[in-house]
């Protein structure tokens, strides 16, 4: 696979694989209202997805063929859906780093200005539609406020990896960094949940999956995903 | 069942002279005890088909083999949670909650259609059911955009307007299919021969059989009876099927010069009623997921009203 | 089950049973509310009717309503009221509440004769 060196192939994959692991919730949400919402922003993200990795080649190729070392996304959109609470902190986590990113390059001139300023209106939903959950969650029930906790701190150590500079990308990382500390903390904060406080990355992984380095379910995650493409060669679909 | 007061003979013939007039029941309307629970329960088994449909099509969601396929399904299963959702709330204005309709399905006290207790084995059977399964829902559907409850008739305004992508990318999924490799061929035609029959089913037990036909018709919540729509639907697939390079798995299949209409063969009626007894492929699995999902959610619906509730003390 | 005698009948304009809910509905403990979803489809026209909705407050209504009812471009712009606040006249009261408009003519400009000839009238 040559597929061109361009930041829009990480910033693709963590679009493809987050909308992937939203589609599995279709049927299991916890109220028919959601199920339409997380559908909404998922269908989102795989359409911010194949606009990237059609900036870096063929989209299918790029999604079906290439192999886990090869994808470029973030550990922490691989993670798998878990209960809502996990997905919301992920989905808090994520939506809030790509608002601040693409809030960044929609103000930038580059390949990827036209993608980043129409997907940021997409994107500060996603990130108000975790907040309110959060919020609910969080200062909902015992129950729910332990789940949120629980989510929130089972998540970090994958956080810091969002901050990690990304080829191609003329960022400035560490007040992005600020930033999305800022505006968590202040979510965290009205949610009546706390900041984790233990380490942002794993003792090995540092900026592991834009290096293409995953976890172990993301394997899982891609076979699935990929088995039937796989299987019929050269064939149109 | 109600004894029926002085003053309810006033009312039934207003009732009866609206639908008459083929005018609308608006839910604050005077309406007979058996009307009501009539739509009631088949508003209520509409919807429940609408969220447990989303299961053998969602089980493929995460096996799309490309991208745009991928989009094209999820956007159809969540039209089908929307589906439900507008349901609901038509069957919601007969005065019976979500959660009671909901508990009925879970418990086995209300129906889905039984077409989606069987598998979906291939990803062929995606565009089967786009073609053959829609493509009965929609001709069952169309005509109860007229019924005579307003809020039933235009949730399906709604539903059918939304649904009319739906049976074509079925169509155009199982084309390319047809049309690609001597597998994806074989696939496709596995597809339609699974399919087919139980699609006939869709359209209900003969008329002669049927139980709630004749009353449901002279209440004009239903139009046309099960065996017109279901020839209908014959007549409309059978060209299509030859368009996509298919066979229909039905020998008797053929042009009646006289009655301007297809014949085909006798539908498996033994089988129906095993599928909807419960003894289908899938009825457990189906139930089972969708009963783990109400319960597994509910702590997030507690956690959410609970928060209303503090919002709503705060401001107090 | 539901009874076949609409609250209305009893307790007649104010009874504040919502146009779209009969009595009997009671929301169980992780039922949330209903709502109904006003939706203004393009700039110019009035919100009209376009639905219902379960949401445990106002801001997920909105958003619920946003997600359900908007996401094929249909409105620019969504009202959501919660379906207990809404009072509707009663349909047994309809004779007296709508049929003394009838017999008044007068109020519409066809009413009136015009001689041939005279316009921006």
């Amino acid at each position: 696979m040559n597929a061109t060196v361009t930041p829009a192939l990480p910033l693709g994959d963590d679009a493809l694989i987050l909308s992937h692991r939203l589609g599995e919730w279709a049927g299991h949400a916890p109220v028919l209202e959601e199920e339409v919402a997380l559908a909404n922003i998922a269908l989102d993200l795989l359409g911010q997805a194949r606009i990237l990795l059609s900036m870096a080649g063929d989209e299918d190729e790029l999604a079906y063929l290439r192999e886990e070392r090869q994808f470029r996304n973030l550990q922490l959109v691989e993670q798998p859906n878990g209960d809502f609470a996990h997905t919301i902190a992920r989905q808090l986590y994520f939506s809030t780093y790509q608002e601040l990113l693409f809030n960044q390059l929609a103000a930038d001139e580059s390949e990827l200005t036209p993608l980043a300023a129409k997907a940021v209106k997409e994107v500060a939903y996603h990130r108000d539609h975790a907040e309110q959950w959060t919020l609910r969650l969080g200062d909902g029930t015992d129950e729910s406020h332990a789940r949120m906790q629980r989510a929130l701190d089972a998540l970090w150590r994958f956080t810091g990896e969002l901050f990690e500079p990304v080829a191609g990308l003329d960022v400035p990382w560490s007040a992005l960094r600020s930033d999305w500390t800022a505006s968590i903390t202040t979510i965290l904060d009205r949610a009546t949940l706390t900041v984790p406080e233990g380490p942002q990355h794993s003792a090995w992984t540092a900026g592991a999956g834009r290096q293409g380095l995953h976890t172990e379910p993301f394997g899982r995650m891609l076979a699935e995903m990929q088995h039937l493409h796989r299987s019929h060669p050269g064939a149109t679909w | 069942m109600t004894t029926i007061a002085p003053e309810d003979t006033a009312l039934e013939a207003v009732f009866d002279a609206t639908v008459a007039a083929d005018e609308r029941i608006e839910p604050r309307d005077w309406m007979p005890d058996a009307y009501r629970s009539s739509l009631v329960r088949q508003i209520a088994q509409h919807a429940h088909s609408e969220i447990i449909g989303m299961q053998p099509e969602a089980n493929w969601i995460t096996r799309a083999p490309s991208l745009r396929r991928k989009a094209i399904l999820m956007a159809k299963v969540q039209d089908e949670a929307g589906h439900g959702l507008y349901l609901y709330s038509a069957a919601e204005t007969l005065g019976t909650s979500r959660d009671e309709l909901l508990d009925k399905l879970h418990s086995g006290r209300q129906k889905y259609s039984s077409i989606f207790n069987y598998p979906t084995l291939t990803w062929a059977d995606v565009g089967a059911i786009g073609w053959l399964v829609d493509g009965a829902a929609i001709t069952n559907q169309v005509p109860l955009c007229r019924c005579s409850y307003g809020p039933y008739a235009r949730a399906m305004v709604r539903v059918c307007k939304e649904e009319s992508f739906h049976q074509r990318q079925g169509y155009e999924l199982l084309l390319t299919l047809s049309r690609g490799t001597e597998a994806q061929h074989a696939m496709a035609q596995d597809a339609v021969d699974r399919w087919w029959w139980p699609s006939l089913m869709m359209f209900g037990p003969p008329d002669d059989e049927s139980a709630h036909s004749a009353q449901s018709m002279a209440w004009k919540i239903k139009r046309h009876s099960n065996d017109e729509l279901r020839q209908r639907f014959v007549d409309i697939c059978v060209p299509q099927a030859e368009a996509l390079g298919l066979t229909l798995p039905d020998p008797d299949l053929t042009w009646n010069e006289e009655r301007g209409h297809w014949d085909f063969g006798p539908i498996d009626w033994a089988e129906f009623r095993e599928v909807l007894k419960g003894n289908g492929p899938c009825n457990e699995e189906r139930i089972t997921r969708r009963r783990r999902a109400h319960e597994d959610g509910a702590w997030v619906r507690e956690a959410a009203a609970a928060h209303a509730a503090k919002q709503r003390e705060a401001t107090r | 089950m539901t009874t076949s005698r609409p609250a209305g009948n009893t307790t007649g304009t104010t009874s504040g049973t919502t146009p779209e809910t009969t009595p009997g509905t009671t929301a169980r403990p992780t039922e949330w509310p209903l709502w109904e979803v006003f939706v203004r489809s393009r700039r110019g026209l009035s919100h009209s009717h376009a639905g219902s909705l379960h949401a445990p407050d106002a801001e997920m209504a909105l958003r619920n309503a946003r997600d359900l009812y908007t996401r094929r471009s249909e409105g620019v712009s969504i009202w959501v009221v919660p379906s207990a606040q809404i009072t509707a006249s009663s349909p047994d009261e309809k004779d007296a509440f709508f049929e003394p408009a009838g017999d008044k003519p007068y109020r519409h400009p066809t009413f009136y004769e015009i001689p041939d000839g005279v316009h921006h009238l």
